[in-house]
């Protein structure tokens, strides 16, 4: 049983690395994080800055032969990390679902709905295949899919694009999971579909009051959606805090440039602001700050040594020396 | 699956085909496939009702009394003829020979798609050194001349008392069961990667169901496809084999022993004792041939992912 004030999830100096040819290449570092029960914990960042990899890392779901996991990963107290797959098994789908963002390629094409909603109940409750056969449709009603006595008996593509990502969700939901991990879930949705797949998720997820863990590189999402955001950037969390906070006044210029490159109508006809560069490759991270040689904000100081994630203000952690003057606005660096 | 109501439902769901009820759509709906059917329809029905009609035991001498050497041609009494030296009818010969020879095609292939299968999947899907070992394995039995072994094991087992066919099918499964555990393995190794395999194993789905529900339905497609063809090939194996006097033993009459002395008479005319064998080699290995590219074509435009 959880006491009253542990997380759900509490991640401490979380550390991946990839087997390469040329040795081991570490591409996530020192990630650290508390879920709460009935939480919704957005990871944010752009393509290659380690959040899924991170959050596939939570449970061991990364090729052993081709990665190393350190750091610790508690799930209701009992540490995750170097758990046998055997042992991983139970928690896999009946403590922690995850959905993932592709719904097509996630499900087997060859197998009905309502099977592989079938099989994640089967696999973690005494439940006989029958009466899962009939939870199942229990599961797509959950999830506002019309008809669901008719759907289990159909295949992956016979359904539309959100109606997968709907039974992706049943899927996951079957377990009954205290937290679900939830990768891009809409990003191979169609807007119109994006927020009512959103909603779904948001809304199952708090009615039985588990954590949720999105991942998304789509702050509409984040603001619609997450309690609390961390914003990754290279294989580390930069900036993490209260979601409406985070947006509100991003105090690490990388938050900052990621909330002034969102297309508004109030920029219309102005040139799309964007973050010159590209993520760097973890081969080649930059000593210092990571984030340092595309920042707008750097100084001298940035690249000799690697800042620490420090507190600016309540609840917020930032890593950035110049937190207080990105909060602050000003003191651009001078040219 | 409830019958499709005259009234249209309201309410009813569209529903689309299954994967394997397309697949199947597809191969009626060609020419090759249900053709192919047809004749080794006409085969199997051959072989089973055939001997019905056949007035002789397969060992029997028909004429002991006349003193002819050369065979006879086909007569109303003997419809695909006599064979010269013992005078045994042929049509006889080729309805019992066709018995052995597709109940050898048959089980050699049923056999050596099962091991091949099951080795594929536990090579690709558990990998590691067990991959290794049975690929090792593999190429070692891949490595021996498997003409050679085939002959030579064929000896030693009759030797030990094996009095033909179950010999034959032996050395067939034991000889024939690398190409479907490679062709498998590839397909797995690709299918492991795979998205829905992840997720099934994400949401804990036991490795056991995930390698029989999740792999094996989506990599069944070219094994499927496989069997035909090896049918075919054990056939033709085996007459190859009885041909060159290795096979399965005179006893036991199958289309290929039966050729065996068959071509010494050939110059002096006797054209039926090595045609109606040679036909029904030749019609069962074509049927089976084609009944396999048309598998290939019904499952292969789709059979594996949407």
């Amino acid at each position: 049983m959880i006491k009253r004030g542990t997380p759900l999830l509490q991640v401490r100096d979380l550390a991946i690395s990839f087997r390469t040819s040329r040795g081991l290449l570490r591409v996530v570092d020192g990630v650290s994080f508390d879920l709460a029960a009935g939480e919704c914990l957005a990871v944010v960042g752009e393509s290659g800055s380690g959040k899924t990899v991170s959050a596939l890392a939570l449970i061991s779901l990364l090729s052993r032969r081709q990665s190393v996991i350190e750091g610790s990963v508690k799930f209701k107290g009992k540490e995750l990390v170097g758990l046998s797959e055997d042992a991983l098994r139970p928690i896999r789908g009946g403590g922690i679902g995850v959905i993932f963002q592709e719904p097509l390629s996630a499900l087997n094409p060859v197998t009905t709905i309502g099977e592989q909603i079938s099989e994640v109940i089967v696999a973690h409750r005494k439940l006989s295949w029958r009466e899962a056969k009939k939870l199942a449709i229990g599961y797509l009603e959950q999830v506002e899919i019309s008809q669901p006595d008719q759907r289990v008996r159909q295949f992956p593509h016979e359904l539309s694009g959100g109606m997968r990502q709907r039974a992706m969700i049943a899927m996951a939901l079957a377990g009954e999971p205290s937290m679900i991990i939830a990768d891009e879930p809409t990003t191979a949705l169609d807007v119109t579909i994006q927020a009512q797949v959103l909603e779904v998720l948001r809304r199952t997820t708090t009615e039985r009051g588990a954590a949720l863990l999105l991942i998304t590189h789509d702050l509409g999402v984040v603001a619609e959606t997450a309690d609390r955001i961390a914003v990754m950037y290279a294989g580390q969390i930069v900036e993490t805090g209260n979601a409406a906070d985070v947006l509100r006044t991003p105090a690490s210029p990388y938050t900052r440039d990621l909330i002034t490159s969102i297309p508004s109508f109030a920029a219309r006809g102005r040139k799309l602001a964007t973050i010159k560069g590209m993520v760097p490759s973890p081969a080649d991270f930059p000593s210092g700050c990571r984030f340092a040689p595309r920042c707008r904000y750097a100084i001298a100081a940035c690249t000799t040594a690697t800042p620490p994630l420090a507190p600016v203000g309540k609840s917020r952690l930032v890593r950035c020396i110049r937190a207080k003057d990105v909060v602050s606005g000003a003191a651009r660096r001078a040219r | 699956m409830k019958k499709r109501a005259a009234q249209p439902d309201a309410r009813a769901v569209h529903r689309a085909e299954s994967p394997w009820r397309q697949a199947r759509r597809r191969f009626f709906a060609g020419r090759q496939g249900p053709l192919g059917l047809a004749i080794i329809g006409v085969i199997f029905a051959f072989i089973l009702i055939g001997p019905i009609f056949a007035p002789f035991n397969y060992s029997d001498i028909p004429n002991p009394s006349e003193d002819v050497f050369l065979g006879r041609g086909p007569s109303f009494e003997h419809i695909f003829g006599e064979t010269a030296q013992l005078q045994l009818d042929v049509y006889t010969l080729v309805v019992n020979g066709g018995r052995s020879s597709l109940l050898i095609g048959f089980v050699s292939a049923i056999g050596s798609i099962a091991i091949g299968t099951l080795i594929g999947i536990v090579a690709g899907y558990f990998g590691g050194r067990l991959d290794s070992f049975l690929m090792r394995l593999t190429d070692v039995f891949l490595a021996i001349p498997s003409l050679f072994v085939i002959i030579v094991g064929a000896r030693i087992l009759s030797a030990l008392g094996g009095t033909g066919l179950q010999t034959i099918v032996i050395v067939f499964v034991v000889f024939g069961w690398m190409g479907i555990a490679r062709l498998v393995r590839g397909q797995v190794l690709a299918l492991r990667e795979m998205e829905f395999i992840e997720a099934a194993r994400a949401l804990g789905v036991r490795p056991i169901r995930i390698a029989l529900r999740h792999v094996l339905p989506n990599a069944i497609g070219p094994v499927v496809v496989s069997f035909p063809f090896a049918v075919g090939g054990a056939i033709i194996g085996e007459a190859f084999i009885s041909y060159l006097g290795f096979g399965v033993s005179a006893l036991t009459p199958t289309w290929g022993n039966m050729l065996t002395n068959a071509e010494d008479f050939l110059l002096q005319g006797n054209w039926w004792w090595l045609f109606f064998p040679g036909l029904f080699i030749v019609m069962t290995s074509l049927s089976v041939n084609m009944i396999g590219d048309a598998l290939r074509d019904s499952l292969e435009p789709e059979g594996r992912r949407s």
